[in-house]
């Protein structure tokens, strides 16, 4: 009998809490309405089946329990019922079926005026590709990428040369156009899903994939990578924004192609020389740094690095949060840089200073556990620090060990990284969480010290 | 010879009994012995998948409370839990333990027809679990790639243990179906030669149907797997390029071309997918003698189950790209597998209906056993829905890869058999030791199990609609809302709270062995050979000098005119016991 009650009220407490739950689809922003429609088709259905057998059973349970002088039935077979249950299932199935099948030939079908866009997916972040005005995308090959040519595009080939790439997280997207999204992956299999947009795809390495949608309301969504891709996964986060095709337009102009991007001109180290030298006040001629003027090393940091750093200072991406002093001090610095070609001319120079020996220790931790730590950061900043440019992840070895830990410090309070353009920040914030207290963040940084 | 039951002989002097304890506990080519090892070293390594589960439960709920779990360590569990449990625990339980165990006490026959490969098999399995515990002690630590192991990522920079421990988890599953091809030709040997006289394969009970025909299935899919693992191995340590297109891992140029990841996939859902009728299917064949003993009738529309097997184990060979409705393959796949994994809900559906028609007009005894049977039915109706949900290919594209697939499948291949695993486990607990199982243990077991499973998994599933992924080590900036946080912590402590109470069937299992009340022959009065055993627990060589002869179907309960509400297999028809509904001849 409790069992009975039980089964009833599991039944009834399930719808309810079905009724009630405040959890359910994001609210819709693209014109896939009917795959939600499935979705309810399918509640309805099942939900009937779920209530009926189940309280059928209960009620079985209560009417058939044992008593003295009871017996059951004995009749094995009941063909007419069990053909009639036969029938009435495969029609329920028919019915789910059926209308699953015409909305998935909508998916297969995509309408010939959709835009293309490609995403590409790396470990752990996202860049866009768009065909710029001839309409198509120009060939790629793996062998091609690079820090220069991340996208491996073909420079031979014509339809490459105005593609527009987009290196920041953000997916710009004009609001009421289908867009055929061609997916690919630079790495490992990755999945490009937007739970608002209801259609998702995985990108696999060595093919393209794609699906189609239309946008249809204006606002910024997330984008979630849901095909396991490595230990940041759950940290590799893009951006969509659905906007009016004026700003969208806009937008896109301003972006650069791949032709311009191969015509800029590298760093001149010689002429970075005059800019360095107000850099050299704090972190001194060598680029070795200085604790006492709170000017990091920077000799043997990566390049790409301290260019987007810089950028990064001049668009208040860091350096914007008044609880981070040093930060403050040195954006008005950056902004002494005239323009991006003097940053790449600065980042030349620091770039052709020696390395040097490692900074001095100046904080004292547990190397042995440090090390342990540390395996988490390796993943992207690479086994003996080195940093890597594939996954954003500056140099860490040899660096200045004070700086390590304020910056470890800045991450997980929420002074660096927070800002919403800075998405690499954003990831190291994520990840800093990995270290769950002051000695933590003491003893990863003495293991770098030994790196 | 020695130590060997012929399967189907009368003759008693063949038996040359072990004396030994080495050969008669250790050494052993006894199935039920056997089965025991099986299955007291699937409880132990499934014991460790458990606690696994909860170290992943431990970080969802609480996030950033447990410095001890990083994100490697998060991802390591969740893709050892998954691995362990399938195959480690419920594969090599249902077919090693309970296989093992029943199919010669059910069939009428001495033993397995090939003891000492059936010996082999067990210490292969043992070797496959101490592979696959090694792993966890190589440097990295063992494989985070998630238990579908999907390639490039599993042997990739990035992924934990991408050198050694998905090398140790390839290897352990190549020796595991070693193990169970051996296992498995025996058993599907055992039931197709070894059957005693009158035991028509319409006569067999359903759960030596459903071991045999997941046996075949097992036969057919694991091969797939096998070879995906020799490749992948092949692709980790010597540079092959099966699975391994060329790729820029971590900014390195590409080492490989030409490879398919979704090759991979494909052979590996080819096998997974069979897995999980692989799984069930011996649980709905045991849960059908359960409600049918328990509910003193007979299974309702016994043939039709029979077929139903055998169509859903056709089947399930035909519907695997469901699993990839989203992995990038040809989209016009999915018409096809739509259809046929649709299709596979028809024969499924009517095996619960006829399952809740066995209790229908039944006398039912609401025993440990059917408490257990009873929850399986109703989480198995609610995990089975969910399947046409996933089974559409357009219902399925919002919710793949989020909590509404976890909370599915655990449902439908975790919760449901596991609990017949427990309801088995109280059921032929009295003929595996002689003695009963603790009652009030076993009711508070099952109490909390049940509605502490309920409590993990209904609410799961509403995390997944609202398109929540899994298989993240952290939920920080998302636009999901705060609540999600914590309905993730109230799943938690349901989960801690579920893993505890499986303390108590530990303690029942130990404490009943020593303490439980002596069980006689046939407590359940049921009806099946198992229970017919001159000796109880039963000896060597199963029947003494003779064998049974089956006179009628397995169900024979509350035959009107009968003395007794159930005539067992091998009473032959008289003046109590009509000749009844059995199919086929006698002979």
């Amino acid at each position: 009998m409790p069992l009975a009650i039980v089964v009833v009220l599991l039944v009834v407490g399930s719808v309810v809490f079905h009724i009630l739950s405040p959890w359910w689809f994001l609210p819709i922003a693209s014109d896939w309405g009917m795959m939600d429609n499935t979705v309810q088709l399918t509640f309805w259905v099942t939900g009937f089946v779920f209530v009926a057998v189940n309280l059928f059973m209960a009620y079985s349970i209560v009417k058939f329990r044992h008593r003295d002088g009871h017996k059951a039935e004995y009749r094995p077979e009941d063909k007419k019922l069990e053909w009639w249950l036969t029938g009435i299932t495969t029609l329920g199935v028919a019915a789910l079926l059926t209308p699953g099948l015409f909305v998935w030939a909508r998916f297969v079908t995509v309408p010939p005026d959709a835009s293309i866009v490609e995403v590409m997916g790396q470990q752990w972040n996202w860049s866009y590709r768009y065909p710029g005005n001839d309409g198509a995308l120009g060939a790629t090959d793996p062998n091609l990428i690079s820090p220069e040519n991340p996208f491996g595009i073909d420079p031979n080939d014509a339809k490459g040369q105005d593609d527009v790439l987009v290196q920041s997280q953000d997916l710009h997207l004009p609001i009421g156009k289908p867009v055929k999204v061609l997916l690919r992956s630079r790495d490992v299999t990755h999945q490009f899903a937007v739970p608002q947009f209801r259609v998702k795809m995985d990108m696999v390495p060595g093919m393209v994939t794609y699906f189609w949608f239309k946008p249809t309301k204006l606002g910024t969504y997330n984008v979630l990578c849901e095909q396991l891709c490595g230990i940041a996964h759950f940290a590799m986060r893009g951006r969509v924004v659905v906007e009016e095709q004026k700003d969208y337009d806009a937008w896109l102009a301003a972006q650069s192609t791949y032709a311009s991007i191969a015509a800029t001109k590298a760093g001149d180290a010689s002429a970075g020389a005059a800019n360095y030298a107000v850099c050299s006040a704090c972190h001194g001629a060598d680029g070795q740094g200085n604790p006492a003027m709170n000017a990091p090393k920077l000799a043997g940091q990566e390049g790409w690095y301290l260019a987007r750093q810089l950028y990064g200072f001049r668009h208040g991406l860091r350096g914007g949060d008044e609880k981070d002093t040093y930060g403050q001090q040195m954006a008005p610095m950056a902004m002494s840089l005239a323009d991006e070609t003097a940053v790449r001319n600065v980042v030349a120079y620091i770039a052709s200073l020696p390395a040097g020996d490692n900074a001095r220790q100046t904080l004292a931790g547990n190397v042995a556990r440090g090390k342990a730590l540390y395996v988490t950061c390796g993943n992207c900043h690479g086994d003996k620090g080195e940093g890597v440019w594939a996954t954003n992840a500056p140099r860490l070895a040899g660096m200045s060990d004070w700086y390590l830990k304020r910056q470890l410090e800045n991450f997980k309070s929420g002074v660096r990284g927070a800002h919403a353009d800075d998405f690499p920040g954003s990831q190291m914030a994520f990840l800093s969480s990995v270290l769950h207290d002051d000695r933590a963040i003491a003893d990863v940084v003495a293991y770098l010290g030994t790196l | 010879m020695a130590y060997v039951a012929m399967a189907d002989r009368d003759d008693p002097h063949a038996l040359h009994d072990p004396q030994s304890f080495v050969t008669k506990y250790i050494w052993s080519q006894d199935h039920k012995v056997i089965a025991i090892q099986y299955g007291v070293t699937a409880i132990a390594i499934g014991l460790v998948a458990l606690v696994l589960s909860l170290v992943m439960r431990l970080q969802l709920g609480f996030p950033h409370a447990f410095s001890l779990i990083a994100p490697t360590d998060y991802y390591q569990a969740i893709t050892m839990h998954g691995m362990i449990m399938v195959i480690y625990l419920l594969t090599a339980l249902f077919l090693g333990g309970f296989g093992n165990y029943l199919i010669p006490l059910m069939c009428g026959s001495r033993d397995m027809v090939f003891p000492y490969l059936n010996m082999v098999s067990y210490w292969v399995y043992l070797l496959a679990v101490i592979v696959l515990v090694i792993g966890f002690f190589v440097p990295g630590g063992p494989t985070g790639a998630g238990w579908t192991l999907y390639p490039p990522q599993a042997v990739s920079k990035g992924t934990p243990g991408a050198t050694w421990g998905i090398v140790c988890m390839l290897i352990s599953l190549g020796i595991f179906i070693v193990a169970f091809t051996m296992g498995g030709l025996n058993y599907v040997t055992t039931v197709l030669q070894a059957r005693c006289r009158g035991m028509t394969l319409m006569r067999m009970p359903l759960s030596v149907w459903g071991i045999f025909t997941a046996t075949i299935l097992g036969l057919l899919a694991f091969p797939a797997l096998l070879v995906s693992a020799v490749m992948m191995t092949l692709d980790s340590t010597v540079g092959t390029s099966f699975f391994m297109p060329a790729m820029v891992s971590m900014g390195h140029s590409p080492t490989h071309s030409g490879g398919s990841p979704l090759l991979f996939q494909h052979l590996f859902w080819f096998f997974g997918h069979p897995e999980v009728y692989i799984v069930a299917l011996p649980a709905f064949g045991i849960v059908s003698d359960l409600l049918s003993t328990h509910a003193r009738r007979h299974i309702f529309g016994y043939r039709m189950m029979v077929w139903a097997i055998l169509a859903i184990g056709c089947l399930s060979f035909v519907v695997w790209a469901h699993h990839m409705y989203v992995s990038g393959m040809n989209p016009y796949f999915g018409f096809f597998f739509a259809t046929t994994t649709l299709i596979i809900a028809v024969p499924t559906a009517l095996k619960v209906y006829n399952w809740v028609l066995t209790l229908w007009r039944g006398d039912i005894h609401l025993t440990v056993p059917m408490l257990f049977a009873i929850g399986f039915i109703f989480t198995f109706i609610h995990g089975g829905l969910t399947g046409l949900f996933l089974g559409n290919v357009t219902v399925d594209v919002p919710l793949s890869a989020t909590y509404f697939v976890v909370a599915h499948f655990h449902m439908v291949m975790g919760v449901s058999p596991i609990l017949v695993v427990f309801g088995a486990v109280y059921h032929w607990y009295p003929k595996i030791t002689g003695k009963m199982m603790n009652d009030f243990l076993g009711r508070l077991h099952f109490w909390i199990t049940f509605l502490g499973v309920y409590a993990i998994y209904l609410p799961m599933h509403y995390l997944g609609i609202l398109g929540v992924p899994r298989r993240y080590y952290a939920y920080t900036t998302t636009d999901f809302p705060q609540s999600v946080q914590e309905l993730n912590r109230a799943i938690t402590i349901s989960a801690l709270i579920v893993g505890a109470a499986q303390l108590i069937l530990l303690y029942n299992l130990v404490y009943s062995l020593f303490r439980g009340k002596p069980s006689g022959p046939n407590p359940w009065r049921a009806t099946t050979l198992e229970w017919q055993t001159p000796d109880t627990p039963p000896h060597h060589g199963n029947w003494g000098p003779k064998l049974p002869v089956v006179y009628r179907w397995a169900y024979d309960y509350s035959v009107p005119g009968a003395s007794d509400d159930f005539i067992p297999q091998n009473v032959p028809p008289g003046p109590t016991a009509p000749a009844t509904h059995g199919h086929g001849s006698d002979t």
